[in-house]
């Protein structure tokens, strides 16, 4: 069975994570409930012509996915699969309000081409000429852990060599005042936001997209080395600390095996419950790290958490803003990624080095 | 005429998000499509749905596009001539 290695990454968020080395830039703005892209120069990427019709998550997606071959020296790839929670939202919202506006008539294609879940995908295998398998996971908050896992399993089998995978989001204004009226994103009168120790409801929102080559061989660009992923759709917080053990478990690890910990606390304190329960349990020990202070929350917010990672792993450095604990080890080997959103859709990622 | 000239290029313009591209851009005999412009079947049929909302005028016969969408100036002509709003 053939290893999965992590050979380069590439990714747009609400961080200058792009012409930056390890989120030396990176900002906290702890006074904003929805957290917006900083859009790297598209026209380094993508023609004008080509452009103009694409939404800002396929725009995103085709940056991240530039960077991320450009990172592992390849030039194309055996197979595309993406994971979004809301696919092109903005446009699909452009398309439903032209229909209501103009009601029923007047419809024209360009909203409606860009408003479905695999334009993403598409695009990008458009830009490359890749007419390998294309396959787009809209699974929630587990749509970009469903990708990676399809993603392992054909390098495993050896269906693929390499293969682009990535997660991507973006945010919509009607979508957005949604979620408020959900109470899903913070209530601004619980501004400023302390998203380590909140204890208000509602998340910090974002968007944003990150894209990994991964291929069977290690080589001088490899990251790290995707050991495992698992998903469990619902879980209750009893439960989690077993769930974690027995995953590590599979894996012939430990929790002291761990040499960090990336959680997706959101600033929801109904659901960051769980990251609690294992921070100051099982976990109390080990390196911990956030990160949805600086990406904000967004079904694929864990291609982010994964983007961070790889880069960890690789420079063997943590940069203190996404420090959630003091505790070092003096080398970074084995990183475990767990994310869940509002109690469910949870994740487990372990990379080594 | 000159005024539906410029409305038309704003049109396009926005419309079609026509990145780096100005009214002055635009000259009033330049081909939409092709060499001038650059423009698309999908922009045509943005075009089609301009005439329709903001004009009144439908196009029932798919041929006369090639004519009416050659440049500014046919627009705007065939426009002048046969809006209804």
């Amino acid at each position: 069975m053939n290893k999965t290695y992590i050979n380069g990454v590439g990714c747009i968020s609400t961080q200058k994570t792009f012409d930056t080395v390890f989120l030396e830039e990176a900002i906290y703005d702890n006074n904003k409930t929805v957290l917006t892209i900083i859009p790297p120069v598209y026209k380094d990427y993508i023609s004008p012509a080509a452009s103009r019709r694409m939404a800002k998550g396929v725009k995103n997606g085709i940056v991240a996915s530039a960077l991320a071959l450009r990172d592992a020296k390849v030039e194309n790839v055996d197979a595309i699969i993406t994971g979004t929670g809301l696919g092109c939202i903005e446009d699909s919202e452009k398309f439903l309000k032209n229909i209501l506006d103009n009601n029923e008539e007047f419809l024209t294609p360009t909203s409606f081409i860009q408003s479905t879940h695999n334009t993403v995908g598409a695009q990008i295998a458009l830009n490359l000429q890749c007419k390998g398998y294309n396959f787009t996971y809209v699974n929630g908050a587990v749509s970009f852990e469903s990708a990676l896992l399809d993603a392992k399993m054909q390098i495993e089998e050896n269906d693929a060599n390499s293969i682009l995978v990535g997660g991507i989001d973006e945010t919509g204004d009607y979508t957005i005042s949604l979620f408020k009226l959900a109470g899903r994103v913070k209530d601004e009168s619980n501004l400023p936001a302390d998203i380590l120790n909140s204890t208000s409801s509602g998340a910090i929102y974002g968007e944003g997209g990150a894209f990994f080559v991964l291929e069977k061989d290690k080589k001088e660009t490899t990251y790290a080395e995707v050991l495992d992923v698992a998903i469990k759709n619902t879980l209750d917080i009893s439960e989690i600390e077993d769930e974690i053990a027995a995953f590590l478990s599979t894996n012939n690890l430990q929790v002291s095996d761990i040499d960090a910990l990336v959680l997706g606390f959101n600033g929801n304190a109904d659901s960051d419950i769980y990251y609690k329960t294992i921070s100051e349990k099982a976990f109390a020990a080990t390196p911990q790290l956030y990160y949805k202070h600086l990406s904000g929350e967004y079904d694929t917010a864990s291609a982010f958490a994964l983007w961070m990672a790889a880069k960890i792993i690789k420079t063997q450095e943590i940069p203190e803003i996404v420090k959630a604990n003091s505790i070092e080890k003096p080398a970074y080997k084995t990183i475990l990624l767990y994310n869940q959103l509002n109690g469910k859709n949870h994740s487990f990622t372990l990379i080594s080095k | 005429m000159e005024a539906l000239k410029q409305e038309l290029k704003n049109k396009i313009i926005t419309t079609l998000n026509l990145e780096d591209i100005t009214i002055e851009d635009i000259a009033d005999n330049d081909p939409l499509f092709g060499d001038g412009l650059g423009l698309d079947s999908i922009d045509a049929l943005e075009l089609i749905v301009i005439l329709d909302k903001d004009y009144g005028i439908k196009l029932v016969d798919p041929k006369e596009g090639k004519t009416i969408f050659q440049s500014i100036e046919s627009m705007a002509a065939y426009i002048s001539a046969n809006r209804t709003k």
